[in-house]
């Protein structure tokens, strides 16, 4: 059987209980957010984390031609701006670069998206399982709670996470979910190649070479119009599945 | 003359050469190329080459691939580590 990454049971009440009695020390998580044209998008997720208490944020400005950076900057919170568009695997992997450099031990790295599709409560879902050192990583993961995702993304996903298991040889239910938690040690370890969407795949194949204790978490996927025009498309998807495919052959 | 130049360096001398000289070869006597067509066991002569050429073109071409893909990856690195620096001396700064 492949190793499979496993739900904790009685997820939902052991949330409820640790947020109650003992609620995670918000300044603990460091959220990363990287993003590229999202000016529209950020302000509002950024008020929504500064509401919920997160202050120690870290954006990434992937090359945004927009107001991005400067909508970001207003806040008081950390703001990186590349100077040439990289994608979604190097604003990430520059953000928890960052993120690293600046965190004191005991810190959760959480990967949160610019587009409103995550839900600012669910961060607390992701990071419970590292605070309580169950595991190093943890994925969000919109197929166990698939209502309201389009039936062509759920199928692109399914696709996603077969390309996945048939590459790395590693099971997740949601390759491409943007809201994973990293506990400081296993960002260490983590080394970030992809420069694109296929980072997402990448770094489940890290988890799985590095032997990290992976746990998935079900997330809620707010899709508004905004969030569903910002998705892959299928020839997206294609090239993506092909660029993983020449990394397994480079490395 | 150009290696004299230094505009490309020895190896890809010996490939051009040969590359050349291989195809004064066929040109000059095309019957060779029925030789490696019994070889292979392909019909006729000019269809292996035409063969051959494929095989060696999807290779230079995945070689290409894997050079720009670390290409992007460098520009990936200097692009982080421009933005980190610019990112501390702005926060020294205030």
């Amino acid at each position: 059987m492949p190793p499979r990454a496993s739900p904790l049971p009685f997820q939902s009440l052991n949330a409820i209980i640790y947020a109650h009695f003992m609620p995670i020390n918000k300044s603990k998580i460091c959220v990363v957010i990287p993003a590229y044209n999202e000016g529209g998008a950020i302000g509002n997720v950024l008020l929504s984390l500064k509401k919920d208490g997160y202050k120690n944020i870290i954006v990434v400005d992937d090359g945004s031609h927009d107001n991005t950076y400067s909508t970001a900057n207003a806040f008081d919170i950390k703001v990186i701006r590349h100077n040439l568009n990289r994608g979604l695997g190097g604003a990430l992997g520059t953000g928890i670069e960052m993120a690293i450099r600046t965190s004191e031990e005991g810190t959760i790295i959480v990967t949160f998206d610019a587009d409103g599709q995550h839900a600012v409560s669910d961060i607390e879902k992701v990071a419970l399982p590292i605070y309580q050192k169950k595991a190093d990583v943890v994925i969000g993961s919109r197929l166990k709670n698939r209502t309201g995702m389009p039936w062509y993304r759920v199928l692109m996903n399914i696709f996603g996470n077969i390309a996945t298991y048939t590459l790395f040889r590693i099971w997740c239910s949601d390759t491409q979910s943007g809201l994973r938690a990293f506990s400081l040690e296993s960002s260490k370890k983590l080394h970030i190649r992809s420069n694109r969407m296929e980072v997402s795949s990448e770094i489940i194949r890290e988890i799985k070479r590095l032997d990290l204790k992976m746990i998935e978490v079900p997330i809620k996927a707010i899709y508004t119009d905004y969030s569903l025009s910002k998705g892959q498309s299928l020839f997206t998807g294609i090239k993506t599945f092909f660029r993983l495919l020449l990394h397994r052959l480079m490395h | 003359m150009r290696l004299r130049e230094g505009e490309i360096n020895k190896m890809q001398f010996v490939f051009w050469f040969a590359v050349w000289f291989l195809v004064g070869v066929v040109g000059y006597w095309p019957g060779v190329t029925q030789n490696l067509a019994d070889f292979l066991g392909i019909d006729r002569g000019i269809d292996s080459v035409v063969y051959v050429s494929i095989v060696i073109l999807f290779y230079l071409v995945y070689r290409a691939y894997v050079k720009i893909e670390r290409l992007e990856q460098d520009i990936t690195k200097v692009v982080r580590e421009e933005a980190i620096n610019e990112f501390s001396s702005k926060n020294a700064k205030d």
